[in-house]
């Protein structure tokens, strides 16, 4: 296991070194510069700011600076926002995104388990297809027509729910169901799909037959197999989580990590822009690294061909 | 089509009369048919694709022509989906917004068709060390966070449409590849195209004309697939503001101003929610019934 773990995590070091040059290049190479919206500046302290933040060396060389800074876990000054380091920025914006990205995570597991087994029980009947619809309008509702369509009948009509940021208990309710309305319609197909075969299996009929009870066996017996393919998805769900978090975080202004490399990207904020990104990177190659350990405890298959 | 022959499913034995051979192609379109919701997706598809290019003839008014009578109106006779708060009419901005969606779904679905069936197919076909080389490359590209690299180049280099969908066709080619390498490692395994090689022909020829074509049901599958999500990706990224641009006007981006007023004029933001949303179910609901009939062992696991 540890030969395993440790061999992954030499397989992100040509990675992060691709998502570096790549990111570094693409937003140096385009046109404007983080100071162009500070038209009363005079050429001379446009000079002077750029020789401080190490703007006007050649790019090779500021590439190399860059990367030395990296290794020394260095990512630089934010350039809009200087009061703090762009790892001081990270840090303070992250909480909130992990809070919005463990409850989203949450409602997907618990409504997309449940729903999947329940279709599973009975195919083909009312109580498959009344969920498997529900789960077909999930994934077809993009997250950023559910939300504003959530804040207008909950909040603004019903009056159940806060929306003007997040702090009280009431405010977190929708965004995290906006964010995991997708992903807990995918979970729910999958885990359908994947119960299905395995409630079909021999080992499921012994279960039955030696007298345990129905919940036993397709809670113990049936969901340790089915849950397979939905850890496996894991993976790829925490990117979009993401990806999906820049909407939500802007529709309910929610002070979190998106909206920082949204606005970043905007301002052209360089040093800011590389760091969430790179960020970004761990963040997801690190989950998946947790899905495939995962994967092997649950499966000794995955684990000797792997090794 | 020849290449097709040898997947001819043989005359059930038993009856008199030979069956006469049903081509994959007749079978899985049988198949479709049978599938209600399919075809509802394709029939709803193809109006949104007549609307969409008759969109300058049929549009009752022109994308920028502004009623100052009737400006946030709700839906009326004189305007079917009511008016923004400019006094364009929105049924207008609808079909012309559902024409930039769909082109860019289209375009950018066929650049990533292109790249994603030659890359993996070459590095399918050539095996070796320049297909791991291939694919380690591919599972590098796999670990980027994309998302951030298209919202990168849409903020850098301008909101130009050609770019736009030329950064998404770009990203979303990976999964196909990897299906398509596949597909016909296990293919050139098969006789006939030992036979290619015993006839004599070109490698880039065994590869276009008989490899390609035979791996067609699980890339036509994956095609219908791609089109809702890059239609997804162009509509998020003009909701974030960073897609099409004013006074041009994109599901998404009609979506987004929607919201900003959805409190007093609601139906600003219904109606292309609406649009979308229907088109991505007929998108899946196709797709969906298109690996079914096309590619019936996939379907099953």
């Amino acid at each position: 296991m540890a030969r395993f773990i440790g061999r992954r995590l030499l397989h992100f070091i040509p990675v992060l070194f691709v998502v570096v040059t790549l990111t570094f290049f693409l937003v140096r190479l385009a046109p404007g510069g983080p100071f162009d919206a500070e038209k009363a500046r005079s050429e001379e302290a446009l000079a002077q700011i750029e020789r401080v933040y190490n703007l006007d060396a050649p790019l090779h060389r500021q590439y190399l600076d860059y990367l030395a800074g990296l290794i020394h876990g260095d990512l630089g000054p934010s350039l809009q926002k200087p009061e703090r380091t762009v790892t001081e920025w990270i840090l303070l914006r992250l909480p909130v995104s992990l809070e919005l990205g463990v409850y989203a995570l949450v409602v997907a597991l618990g409504i997309g388990l449940t729903a999947g087994v329940i279709a599973a029980l009975r195919p083909n009947t009312f109580t498959d297809h009344a969920p498997m619809s529900f789960a077909m309008v999930g994934i077809c509702i993009p997250n950023f027509v559910l939300g504003p369509v959530l804040v207008l009948v909950f909040a603004l009509w019903l009056g159940w729910f806060g929306v003007e940021g997040w702090g009280a208990a009431s405010e977190k309710v929708l965004p995290s169901i906006t964010l995991g309305a997708t992903y807990a319609a995918y979970i729910a197909r999958m885990t359908r799909g994947s119960m299905l075969e395995v409630l079909s299996q021999d080992f499921i009929r012994t279960a039955r037959a030696k007298g345990l009870s129905e919940a036993r066996v397709v809670l113990r017996h049936g969901l340790r197999g089915g849950l397979q393919p939905v850890v496996a998805f894991l993976g790829p769900a925490a990117a979009g989580l993401l990806s999906g978090s820049f909407v939500v975080e802007r529709i309910f202004q929610v002070p979190g990590l998106g909206q920082e490399f949204v606005m970043a990207a905007r301002n052209r904020d360089y040093t800011m822009v590389m760091g969430t990104v790179l960020f970004f990177a761990v963040l997801i190659m690190l989950f998946n690294l947790f899905v495939d350990i995962a994967q092997a405890w649950m499966d000794p298959r995955i684990r000797h061909e792997r090794a | 089509m020849n290449a097709h022959n040898d997947r001819e499913i043989p005359a059930p034995a038993g009856t008199d009369e030979p069956e006469p051979g049903t081509s994959l192609w007749k079978d899985a379109w049988h198949r479709l048919w049978q599938n209600r919701l399919a075809v509802t997706g394709l029939v709803v598809l193809c109006c949104m694709t007549a609307l969409a290019v008759l969109t300058p003839w049929i549009a009752p008014y022109s994308y920028d022509e502004q009623d100052l009578e009737l400006t946030a109106a709700g839906p009326c006779a004189r305007h079917w989906f009511g008016t923004d708060r400019l006094g364009r009419d929105l049924l207008t901005r609808v079909l012309y917004g559902g024409r930039v969606s769909l082109m860019v779904g289209i375009a950018a679905t066929s650049v990533s068709l292109v790249v994603g069936v030659l890359y993996g197919a070459i590095a399918g076909f050539a095996g070796g060390r320049a297909d791991t080389l291939m694919m380690r490359f591919v599972d590098i590209l796999y670990a980027l966070p994309y998302t951030v690299f298209v919202i990168i180049l849409t903020v850098y280099f301008g909101r130009n449409l050609v770019l736009l969908f030329l950064a998404i066709g770009a990203v979303e080619w990976l999964t196909m590849a990897r299906i398509v390498r596949g597909r016909v490692m296990s293919l050139k395994e098969k006789e006939f195209i030992e036979a290619t090689t015993i006839m004599g022909l070109s490698r880039g020829r065994v590869l276009l004309r008989h490899l390609i074509p035979n791996a067609l049901g699980p890339i036509i599958v994956y095609t219908t697939l791609t089109v809702p999500r890059v239609m997804l990706l162009e509509a998020f990224l003009s909701f974030l503001g960073l897609g099409v641009q004013a006074p041009m006007s994109s599901w998404g981006l009609l979506i987004q101003q929607g919201v900003e007023t959805m409190e007093e004029f609601p139906w600003m933001l219904i109606f292309p929610s609406l649009a979308l949303s229907i088109t991505l179910f007929s998108l899946n609901f196709l797709g969906d019934g298109l690996r079914d009939a096309l590619d019936p062992q996939s379907a099953r696991s």
